[in-house]
This record gives structure tokens, C-alpha cells and sequence, in this order.
């Protein structure tokens, strides 16, 4: 009986784990709709608006990848994840793709098997704290009670940034953001600890975000970017240049305004081949050759799609900084499209 | 009278095995067998398959990694250095800290709620029932849920309690209640035999086991002098010393003190803090199950006859005496089963800590351990192992319990 139980477990695990074969473009392509992992909702990164729309930054990158297999950027099924379901769901070919303020790290890639395609957001992890509290520095924080996110890369940094600094901090674990959030406001904890941008994103739907400040030290770096499963090389390809075509574009000046325009009548041959107009590049991808220029469609170019979900016009207010083009001192780099 | 005979004993023939009754049943025997073990084998080759086709191996080394995280709540010494074993003992201990302290708790509760809510008093046994109807029909996760959103809303903050305008103070100066949790005094030693803190107090603990015995020791010997003279010797001074006088004397000799809780920095220092999350967890748990267990309690009760009652009554006793001294006792025969799967209940759904950041084995090891490392298999793997052998545990302790209480046949 013992062992039917453990089998029975080890079953569903195997079960899941075969569904993960090769051959991602042609199951999506045969489902005719794109399953994408996102979180359980972050504004401004994903999270669904007021009319139950998936919106945001990694939205978009979903959204992309659709338009470039699919031609729809509408056909894409959002799957909630949390920090600890993701790279389960991943793994087990329940979403063909991830994006979800995703950690790039050693582990991650070569441990768990995932491939990282790139990085769409150079984060690190900060602190937020009520004013109330009269902390300027991380390092004032002997004795705190941080709120983190379990399952996460900040438990890690967190544990280690304190352990360096030879502080104490007494840590409550929360499942996702919307619990830690409510915990904070409750004063269950007096500090809250993710990512900068999600810090920023979190204080944004705070009643009076005035009232809470985000500490100066960032204490790692948490390069955020959609992965996918190991050993698909072609659909890893499709979703890495789907998102440098997103880079590229900002960086020869292609927006979702100027592109029909461009694409009729551009005399520089890297535009006409990310266009398509020139070169087969799409067909090597297995794609046709409007796949970018699709992907281009959704939301424009990097830039737009960053300052339409999370810049400094909108509630969130990041500004570019490090993600900014490597033209512009950012670390935003693209290989050429050739 | 009709007297069955076996059938005419005949050359075996292979038709047999199905027409013939007495081989009927080891034929569909053999079949089920077989068809289970086809099963266990085409799982476990197509989990191995898997496993192979993604490169992944089953493998236990993680174990003695450094962990990498830390826990708030702990039995055992423990950094973020230490590793994922013992991080997991770490969420083994709390694990059965919350299942005992939760066990002892539902059983008061459930114990009293079931003998309420047979009371003639027409408004104390509705009470109980609708307390019954309310606990039990609503799922457990929502009562810790419940229970802990109010604690951190409506307690106050540490905060509270800081400078001249404090909105909050503590009870006595000894004891905090806060929305992280209740902080009290906790006892130490100014003088110890050990340098460890566990041998110490592991030291007490024999003192009072040793008081147990002694204590049932004067029972049993008041109990031989009542069967001799019919007169039984006053003893409940000497019980109270036994339990008393050695406990004390040592405690003395180790020089117990108070550590007093303290507001520093952001939170409460010293003492001992009663975390809001195992508070939320132990009390929705225990007033949960507690409902199960009054429906039990009340089964068994109303499982003995009223003539028993009634008989007891005709002999002069008292209503107090009635229900100890003739009704629970059968009446235990009834509970104590539905009691041990109660037990359990109370052990795996403890395992709902994490919706509250209670480190338990779940929260630990099959929550942070599992993803840090990535390794699903292995931690759900011996996660079922500890959640098993501990229900198989307090099943086998509560058997033998059954077994002392049962109706002696002899």
C-alpha cells in the first residue's frame, strides 16, 4: 500500500513531465492559441485591468510571441502562477512560455533545465518601509520583520544581505504579492522586500503611497527576463528574437507609428530585414516573413512598451535606468538582426 | 435438515478455475494482483523514461546543502546556513508542535462541547450547536484565514507601544500582545547543571515523570489500604507534594529566572514569542476539529443506555459523579476511534500553514526547499514519508489506548 502511494505520486510527476517533448511551435501552432505564464497579478507587469484583460510589460511579451506565430496577439491563454508553481508549470508543459519577473540565475538555467532567452528587465532587490518608521538605510534594519515573497530569489539575497551586514530580521513568508501587501498595511511586518520594480509597482496601489518610501540600497541583481523548457532550441529562438526584435526596433527608431511608413520606403538594410522586406530571416525561424513586424504591431517598439506599462508617465514611475539602450548608457543590447 | 456437501472430487480440469468456487476467488485474486503490478510497472518505467528524457536524476545529496533561508519560527538551533535537512527538521518540529498543541486544545473544546450540548439547558445546548453547525461546515483554511487577517487587523502593532502617547500597553508589564504574535516571560536559568538549554530542561522533565510515578504510586497504595479497611487515607496533600516539592527544589538549585519581554528596536526582545501565525493555526485547528470531536463525544455519550444513567441515579450518586464514574467511561469505548481520525485530521491538515507563513515540513521542505533546489520528486517523496509514518504513529498510540480502555473480556 506504501508503495502504490509513492508510485501514485511519482506517476503524476512523470505523467507531467512527458507532456514536455520538443516540438513547442507545432503544439502551439496546432492549439492555435499560446499558453503564457505570468504572475498572479503585478500592475504594470501583468495583471488584469478593469474589463478582466491581461495588461502589462510581461503581458506584452505574450502578446508578442502570439503575433509572431500565431498573427493574433489576442490568441494567448494567461496562466496565473505563483513563485512556487512556475517553473512546475513550465517544466511540465502546462505554458509553453514564461514570463514573470523571472530571475535569471545559474540554478535556474542549468540545474531546473530552462532556458533564459534574454533579459527584458534589469531589476535588483530594494526595501520599502512606512516613513513613519524614520529608516534611511537598509542597514538600520536590525530586528525587523520583512515580509517576503516565498519560492522567490529575494529570500536568498535577503538572508544574505543580513547575514553580511551581521543584522538579525525575523522573516514571514507570504505566498503572493496581494498577501504581503496586506500584511505590510496591517504592520504585520515593517518592511516589504521584491524587486525595486515590483516595489514600485506594489506602492503604486497603496491608498497613500506617499507614505511609504523605498530604501537606497539595492542589494542584488535580479536580471528578469521569459524562459522557456530546455532542449527546444527552435521555439527558444523564436521567443529570444521576438523579444530583440523588440530592442532592435527601439534602436534603429521603428515604432508602431512610423512603421508601415518604414517598411514601404527604409534604405537601412537591418530595418529592412527585421521588417522582412529584405533577407529570409523569418523562414529561418520557421516563421513568415511579417513575424517581427507583427510582434512590432502589438505595442511598439521596447520603449513604448516600457513607457506604456511601467514608466515614468504611468502610476508606477520607473524610470529607464539600466534598461535603457546601450546607446543611451543602459545595458539594453540586441545582437544585429543579420 | 439440509446438510452441504462438498462436490465430487474431480479430475482438476483447467474450466475449473472459474466454475469451481473454491478456485474462483484465487483465480480473480491472481488477476487483480497481476493487472496491479502491470500497472506499478508501466508507471515507474514511464516516470523513469522521463526522468532520463529530460536529464533529470533522483537524488537525496541536496539535502546537505546550505539551505540559504531563514525560518522565524524554531525549536532547534538553526541559521540560514545550516542545511535543507535541517531546515526540514525544523518544519518537522513545528509540524508537530502545532499537530500536539492543537490535539490537546480540540479535545478540551470538543470534550466540553459535546457534554453542553446534551444539557437540559435549553440555551446552553443550542449554543453548542450552533457552535457544532458553524465550525465544522466552514473549511478549515478559511477559519485560519479568518482567525489570522483579524489578529494582525485589530491587534496593535509593536509600534504602538513606543513613547509617551503609547496607544498600547502591556498586560502587567509582563505580557505583550501584538498583531506578529503574543510575547511572555520565559524562564531561565541563572545557575544550570548543563550548558545546553535542552539538557536542562530534558532534566525537568524527568523530575516530573518521576512525580507521575510517584504520584500513581500513593494512588495504588491508598487504593490497597481502601481494599483492606474499606477507609481510604487522605491523600491529596501527599500528591501535591510529590508533584511540587521536587520540581521546586530543583528549579531552585538551577536558579530560575524571567526573562521579560522588552520593546527594542522594531519588535519585542526577550521572552517568549507566541508567533501570530502558530496562534492563527492552533486555534483555527483546534476549534475545527473541536466541532468533529463534540459529535463524537455525543455519539458516545448517547451510545450508553439511559438505564445505566438511570441505575447510577437509583445508587444515590450525583449528576458530576454519574458522568465520570459510569457514562464516560463507556462512553470512550465509542469515541476514542473517531477520536484517533480526528488526530490525524488535526496532523495533515496542519499542513495549511503556509496560507499564514507557519514553517511547517510543507512550508520548509516542500515549499522553499522544493524550489530553491527544484527537486519536486524528492521532496514530495519524503514529505508523504513524514506525514505517513506520523499518522501511523498516533494511530499506534491511540490503538493502544483503545486497547487499555476496551471492554475487558474475560
Amino acid at each position: 500500500m506504501k508503495k502504490s502511494v509513492i508510485l501514485g505520486a511519482l506517476t503524476v510527476a512523470g505523467l507531467s513531465a512527458g507532456a514536455a517533448a520538443a516540438g513547442t511551435l507545432d503544439d502551439v501552432k496546432a492549439r492555435g492559441k499560446l499558453n503564457c505564464g505570468v504572475t498572479t497579478g503585478l500592475v504594470g507587469f501583468a495583471a488584469p485591468d478593469a474589463n478582466g484583460e491581461w495588461k502589462g510589460f510581461d503581458v506584452t511579451m505574450c502578446r508578442a510571441v502570439a503575433a509572431a506565430v500565431l498573427g493574433d496577439a489576442t490568441a494567448v491563454e494567461f496562466v496565473p502562477t505563483t513563485g512556487k508553481t512556475r517553473f512546475t508549470a513550465l517544466a511540465s508543459g502546462e505554458i509553453d512560455m514564461l514570463a514573470r519577473n523571472t530571475t535569471w540565475t545559474f540554478s535556474r538555467d542549468v540545474d531546473l533545465k530552462f532556458e533564459f532567452v534574454g533579459v527584458n528587465y534589469y531589476d535588483g532587490q530594494g526595501f520599502m518601509v512606512p516613513k513613519e518608521l524614520g529608516v534611511s538605510s537598509a542597514k538600520d534594519l536590525d530586528g525587523a520583520t520583512v515580509c517576503i515573497q516565498t519560492g522567490t530569489t529575494t529570500e536568498l539575497n535577503l538572508a544574505d544581505f543580513f547575514r553580511s551586514n551581521n543584522i538579525s530580521y525575523e522573516p514571514v513568508p507570504i505566498e503572493t504579492n496581494a498577501e504581503a501587501q496586506q500584511q505590510y498595511l496591517a504592520g504585520a511586518c515593517d518592511v516589504y522586500t521584491t524587486d525595486a520594480s515590483g516595489l514600485a509597482a506594489t506602492r503604486a496601489t497603496f491608498e497613500n503611497p506617499g507614505d511609504h518610501t523605498v530604501l537606497p540600497e539595492i542589494v542584488s541583481k535580479e536580471p528578469l527576463g521569459p524562459l522557456v523548457r530546455h532542449g527546444d532550441n527552435e521555439w527558444g529562438d523564436i521567443v529570444r528574437w521576438t523579444l530583440n526584435a523588440l530592442v532592435t526596433a527601439e534602436e534603429l527608431g521603428v515604432t508602431s507609428a512610423n512603421m508601415a511608413e518604414m517598411k514601404a520606403s527604409t534604405n537601412n538594410p537591418e530595418i529592412a530585414r527585421l521588417l522582412g522586406t529584405e533577407g529570409t530571416l523569418g523562414e529561418m525561424l520557421g516563421l513568415d516573413a511579417d513575424w517581427a513586424a507583427r510582434a512590432l504591431a502589438v505595442e511598439g517598439n521596447y520603449a513604448e512598451v516600457f513607457e506604456k506599462n511601467i514608466g515614468e508617465a504611468t502610476p508606477i514611475g520607473l524610470a529607464r535606468g539600466l534598461n535603457a539602450q546601450w546607446t543611451d548608457g543602459g545595458l539594453l543590447y540586441s545582437p544585429p538582426f543579420r | 435438515m439440509a446438510i452441504l456437501s462438498d462436490p465430487p472430487e474431480g479430475p482438476f480440469r483447467l474450466s475449473m478455475l472459474l466454475s469451481d468456487t473454491r478456485y474462483r476467488s484465487l483465480t480473480l485474486q491472481a488477476i487483480t494482483a497481476l493487472v496491479l503490478a502491470l500497472c506499478l510497472a508501466y508507471l515507474y518505467r514511464n516516470i523513469s523514461t522521463n526522468l532520463q528524457a529530460q536529464g533529470l536524476s533522483l537524488g537525496f545529496s541536496f539535502l546537505q546543502d546550505p539551505s540559504g533561508y531563514d525560518i522565524n519560527q524554531r525549536l532547534v538551533e538553526y541559521t540560514s546556513q545550516s542545511t535543507h535537512a535541517r531546515a526540514a527538521l525544523v518544519g518537522i518540529l513545528n509540524t508537530l508542535l502545532v499537530a500536539v498543541l492543537a490535539c490537546i486544545t480540540a479535545t478540551i473544546f470538543g470534550v466540553i462541547a459535546g457534554v453542553l450540548r446534551l444539557s437540559n439547558n435549553w440555551l446552553v445546548s443550542k449554543l453548542m450547536a450552533f457552535y457544532v453547525e458553524i465550525f465544522r461546515n466552514i473549511p478549515v483554511l478559511i477559519w485560519i484565514i479568518i482567525i489570522f487577517t483579524i489578529m494582525t487587523n485589530v491587534m496593535p502593532t509593536p509600534r504602538a507601544f513606543r513613547g509617551d502617547a503609547a496607544t498600547s500597553s502591556m498586560l502587567f508589564d509582563l505580557f505583550a500582545f501584538t498583531n506578529r504574535g503574543v510575547y511572555i516571560p520565559g524562564p531561565g536559568f541563572s545557575n544550570p547543571f548543563f550548558a545546553s538549554v535542552g539538557m536542562n530542561w530534558l532534566l525537568v522533565i524527568a523530575v516530573l515523570v518521576g512525580s507521575f510515578f510517584g504520584a500513581r504510586a500513593i494512588g495504588t497504595w491508598a487504593t490497597k489500604i481502601q481494599e483492606a479497611t474499606g477507609d481510604r487515607p487522605t491523600t491529596w496533600y501527599m500528591i501535591l507534594g510529590v508533584w511540587l516539592l521536587p520540581v521546586a527544589i530543583l528549579l531552585t538549585v538551577m536558579g530560575l529566572t524571567w526573562d521579560i519581554p522588552a520593546l527594542k528596536g522594531f519588535n519585542f526582545t526577550g521572552g517568549i514569542k507566541i508567533g501570530g501565525p502558530l496562534i492563527a493555526l492552533w486555534f483555527a485547528l483546534s476549534i475545527y476539529t473541536g466541532a468533529f470531536i463534540a459529535e463524537n463525544v455525543r455519539a458516545g455519550i448517547q451510545a450508553v443506555s439511559k438505564g445505566q444513567t438511570e441505575a447510577a441515579g437509583a445508587l444515590g450518586l450525583r449528576p458530576g459523579r454519574i458522568m465520570n464514574l459510569v457514562v464516560l467511561p463507556q462512553a470512550l469505548r465509542v469515541i476514542i476511534p473517531p477520536l484517533i481520525s480526528q488526530y490525524l485530521n488535526i496532523t495533515k491538515n496542519s499542513s495549511l500553514a503556509i496560507a499564514v507563513g507557519y514553517a511547517d515540513i510543507t512550508a520548509t521542505l516542500g515549499g522553499i526547499t522544493l524550489n530553491q533546489t527544484g527537486r519536486a520528486i524528492e521532496c514530495v517523496l519524503l514529505l508523504m514519508l513524514f506525514y505517513l509514518t506520523a499518522s501511523l504513529l498516533i494511530s499506534a498510540f491511540m490503538n493502544v489506548y483503545n486497547a487499555s480502555i476496551k471492554l475487558k473480556e474475560r
